[in-house]
């Protein structure tokens, strides 16, 4: 088995990587919780491309349930088809619409599958993907066949702590908390989407995207995609060194309520 | 392994359970751990602890348990640097197949002998017991590919001990940070699924029911979409003694507001008696037993208040503190009428749950209404309480 290391267009901490590798060498789910633009699901896109598996994303919604993840009865279709005799309506299969959790499992080949934002579904949402997450395995009930993966899927979960998790899922996942990038951790990430940006700059921008985030007061703090933003809108506006030094321009980019652009400006 | 370690976790709160601990001992058997402590901290954090409001009992719990140990990777890397001033083992082939022979008990024991009998600077712990093997000069043991994987992967990471050290995680303690958006989170928990709106989703199991019953003539039957919401009421003192929390009760307040569409909220003196204030300081008041009856038994009620008072303000008649408001009913028994009109019902109190004990209200209010700390953590176990079926 290859061993995760991370593409060069994401940075990520080396307590992460180790984490990455033991959640497959345990073969648990990975948790992943952390601040919005901390890089949650982009992970799971980065363990696909790194160890060259296919990502199946299984987005949750309010309304997801779990067994729509393995597959869906379409019932309403086989009613209507019986109406006409064009097919054979006995034949249930051809009714069975595998989910995204489904495919993962009926993969040929190990997959990497995302569960993204499971805090958004129902309180027991999380417990009734026990089983399958547990034994990679699931039954059609209409059709009486099993499938169990082959290869066992590397799954990766992100939550917004929307919702508290049940215990007994939480049991059985590695659990991680991506803390917000540190100063420097910040210039490594800038540098991978700005290669050609100038280090003295790079610095004074990243000061002062600290300088606004620490600030408490703030309805919505910044995060890096914001950075990001904020960056490229500073070098189309070719704004210097000395400019940046006098004032802070673009504010819009890294804010997005009024309020906050006001407390910040009036400094 | 470190059961030390996971009973100092235990003793923190850290809802560590067996299952864990095993996947732990899994981990270190799989190598996981590659004989370096920092790695031992963050994928022994992944395994047991669950939530980052636990991060900083854990970096406790660790230092207690670590915290004499000196900086691991640090070591590593003095071992192997003596390890490549060393000449490359010349082994015949004969010494290596009596290496192979070697049991690993035997191997144990033996390099166990060793390690008592070897008289060094390093200090030396259980855990580093590869470390160890690798830098002996012991023929056998520089031969067994086992000891030469110290220090393979580079790390730049900081020591383990340091990390801990820094307690980064303080701010995320669940028994100390209230903020508004973490009562948001904690108060959505108890939104529940509701069917609400028009109808526009299609019943699948009315729709084959109903078709059936039409003689096989399709018959589309629809339903609300669910959605999610909360029916809460909250009751809170405004009383004396809470002026210190006042603060803390109107973040819950305001976070309540934001998130609950059908929030009731009324506030009383001390403890309820016949009349509940929709306005404190105009003392606009409705009579509670109105609110009682016209309030559905679904709502969840959530009561803040520090139950202190004298034992006679809930006890007797007249005994209300304003000394002009008569109560002919005790304020325990309106009590006990809030607990048996809803379903669901918890009290929230900002006072330190040791405390309680000794104060006899406390111990008395605590009999009719489960009783949970207003801290985030307390605020999760009672909103638990509320959605338990």
């Amino acid at each position: 088995m290859d061993r995760f290391k991370g593409t060069g267009s994401y940075i990520l901490s080396d307590a992460l990587r180790e984490i990455v590798n033991a959640s497959i060498v345990l073969r648990r789910p990975l948790l992943l919780k952390g601040e919005p633009g901390t890089g949650k699901t982009e992970l799971a896109q980065v363990i696909a491309e790194d160890l060259k598996l296919r990502l199946i994303r299984w987005n949750i919604k309010s309304t997801t349930k779990a067994s729509d993840g393995l597959y869906v009865y379409d019932t309403v279709q086989r009613l209507n088809d019986s109406r006409f005799h064009d097919k054979d309506v006995s034949d249930i299969k051809q009714y069975i619409k595998l989910g995204k959790l489904g495919e993962a499992l009926c993969a040929q080949e190990q997959v990497v599958l995302l569960i993204d934002e499971i805090d958004k579904a129902d309180l027991e949402f999380p417990n009734d993907l026990l089983f399958e997450l547990d034994q990679m395995s699931f039954d059609i009930v209409e059709t009486g066949e099993h499938f169990k993966a082959s290869h066992r899927p590397i799954v990766v979960i992100t939550s917004n702590s929307e919702k508290e998790l049940p215990d007994a899922f939480l049991r059985r996942c590695l659990f991680h908390y991506i803390e917000f990038p540190d100063p420097e951790m910040m210039e490594r990430i800038a540098k991978v989407h700005f290669p050609d940006l100038k280090q003295n700059l790079l610095t004074q921008i990243v000061a002062k995207f600290y300088f606004i985030r620490q600030r408490h007061e703030l309805r919505k703090r910044p995060s890096t995609s914001e950075l990001l933003d904020w960056i490229q809108a500073i070098l189309a506006g070719g704004i210097t060194e000395g400019e940046l030094n006098k004032r802070l321009p673009f504010l819009g980019v890294l804010l997005k309520t009024e309020e906050d652009v006001a407390r910040v400006a009036v400094h | 392994m470190f059961v030390n370690f996971f009973k100092a976790l235990r003793r923190r709160g850290v809802p560590v359970t067996f299952n864990e601990w095993l996947l732990l001992q899994d981990a270190l058997s799989q190598n996981l751990i590659d004989s370096s402590l920092t790695r031992f901290y963050y994928i022994a954090r992944s395994i047991l602890v669950k939530s980052e409001g636990h991060f900083d009992k854990y970096d406790q719990a660790f230092l207690e348990c670590f915290g004499h140990i000196e900086s691991d990777d640090d070591l590593i890397r003095r071992i192997e640097e003596r390890l490549l001033q060393m000449p490359p083992l010349q082994l015949t082939e004969e010494e290596k197949r009596m290496v192979e022979e070697l049991s690993l008990e035997e191997a144990r024991a033996r390099f166990e002998e060793r390690l008592r009998n070897q008289d060094d600077d390093l200090h030396v712990g259980g855990n580093r017991a590869i470390g160890v093997r690798g830098r002996s000069p012991y023929g056998a043991w520089g031969y067994n590919p086992a000891g030469i994987r110290i220090g393979q992967h580079q790390s730049r990471m900081r020591s383990a001990i340091q990390i801990a050290e820094k307690r980064t995680f303080r701010n995320y303690r669940d028994d100390v940070t209230l903020d508004t958006r973490s009562i948001k989170t904690v108060l959505s928990y108890i939104r529940q699924v509701v069917r609400e709106g028009p109808r526009d989703m299609l019943d699948v199991e009315g729709t084959i029911d109903a078709t059936c019953r039409n003689a096989g003539e399709l018959e589309f039957i629809w339903e609300r979409a669910r959605k999610k919401r909360i029916k809460l009421m909250l009751l809170m003192d405004a009383g004396g003694t809470m002026n210190p929390y006042s603060e803390l009760v109107s973040r819950l307040f305001s976070a309540a507001k934001d998130i609950v569409k059908d929030l009731r909220y009324y506030y009383f003196h001390n403890c309820i008696y016949q009349e509940l204030y929709t306005d404190i300081e105009q003392m606009s008041a409705v009579s509670t037993r109105k609110v009682l009856d016209q309030t559905s038994r679904n709502y969840k009620v959530i009561l803040v208040g520090d139950a202190y008072m004298a034992p006679s303000e809930l006890l007797s008649r007249n005994g209300a503190i304003d000394y002009w408001y008569r109560n002919d009913r005790p304020g325990i028994e309106w009590l006990m009428d809030v607990r048996k009109r809803f379903r669901k019902v918890i009290w929230l109190n900002p006072e330190p749950a040791e405390w309680w004990a000794s104060v006899p209200s406390t111990r008395m209010i605590q009999r009719i209404f489960p009783m949970y700390e207003l801290t985030l953590e307390g605020m999760r176990s009672g909103a638990r309480a509320l959605i338990k079926a």
